[in-house]
């Protein structure tokens, strides 16, 4: 995927799972240098306080990395129930869909967009 | 009020957190409850197995369908003989945690479902109990 990650969650993590999701990100993050991380959700039935605790550490953390969150794939249950929640996700960026996020992240780094697209390596 | 379904799981390791939300979730599905209503309740029982999980050292959960009236819902009991709560209105508030969450638990859980009560005595453990209406 180049300069960003994509990372697909295929089924409801438990917690010390997740913890290891975080880990493993950050890792390749720093390995490959991804300016960007894109996590695709569409496959959770629900993010809970620690799933969106999981998602902002993992924002905070790229972040440092230089490299920018987005969520992708969300689906309308789970956003009507994070709102109810009170849940925050403070520094995640949100997109419809993988294309969408990769949209947005590519929009955010202007100046190495020549006119190179994303799947060459 | 009747019962359907009446199941008993024990809450002591992280993996029982996965089982007890898809037990909720066959409940849910089996009464007909929405797609959203379904989604608030196992948001909200994984908020409070969880937080009996991390605070009560692990507990029972009671799963029923219950009927009141014309309605049907899903009624979950937690208990757990942890320490107990010392001041049950400061941990409903939004953001208060002793531990490691975000301190959305208890009060995040209460606005996702329809019937929230809590019981706790220090040194005797917490009980919760909750109703999902399957309109509610």
């Amino acid at each position: 995927m180049g300069k960003f990650l994509l990372v697909t969650i295929q089924v409801d993590l438990y917690d010390r799972l997740a913890l290891t999701l975080e880990e493993d990100l950050i890792q390749m993050v720093h390995k490959t240098g991804a300016r960007g991380v894109l996590i695709d959700i569409s496959a959770l039935s629900i993010v809970d306080s620690f799933m969106g605790k999981i998602i902002g550490n993992i924002a905070a953390m790229s972040s440092i990395l230089d490299a920018e969150t987005v969520v992708v794939g969300m689906q309308p249950a789970v956003a009507i129930t994070l709102i109810e929640l009170g849940l925050p996700l403070p520094g995640v960026y949100t997109a419809l869909n993988v294309e969408r996020g990769m949209a947005l992240l590519t929009a955010r780094m202007p100046d190495e967009t020549e006119d190179e697209d994303v799947d060459d390596d | 009020m009747t019962t359907n379904i009446r199941e008993q799981l024990s809450i002591r390791q992280e993996r029982d957190l996965i089982i007890c939300r898809n037990r909720v979730k066959e409940a849910a599905v089996k009464i007909g409850m929405g797609i959203v209503n379904q989604t608030k309740l196992i948001t909200a029982v994984s908020e409070l197995a969880r937080n009996m999980l991390i605070y009560g050292g692990g507990g029972n959960v009671l799963l029923e369908t219950v009927t009141r009236g014309r309605e049907q819902g899903v009624q979950i009991v937690f208990e757990d003989k942890g320490p107990g709560i010392a001041d049950i209105n400061k941990a409903m508030q939004d953001g208060f945690t002793t531990g490691k969450s975000m301190g959305m638990g208890l009060p995040g859980a209460r606005r996702l479902v329809s019937e929230f009560f809590i019981e706790s005595t220090v040194g005797i453990g917490t009980t919760v109990k909750i109703i999902k209406w399957k309109n509610g």
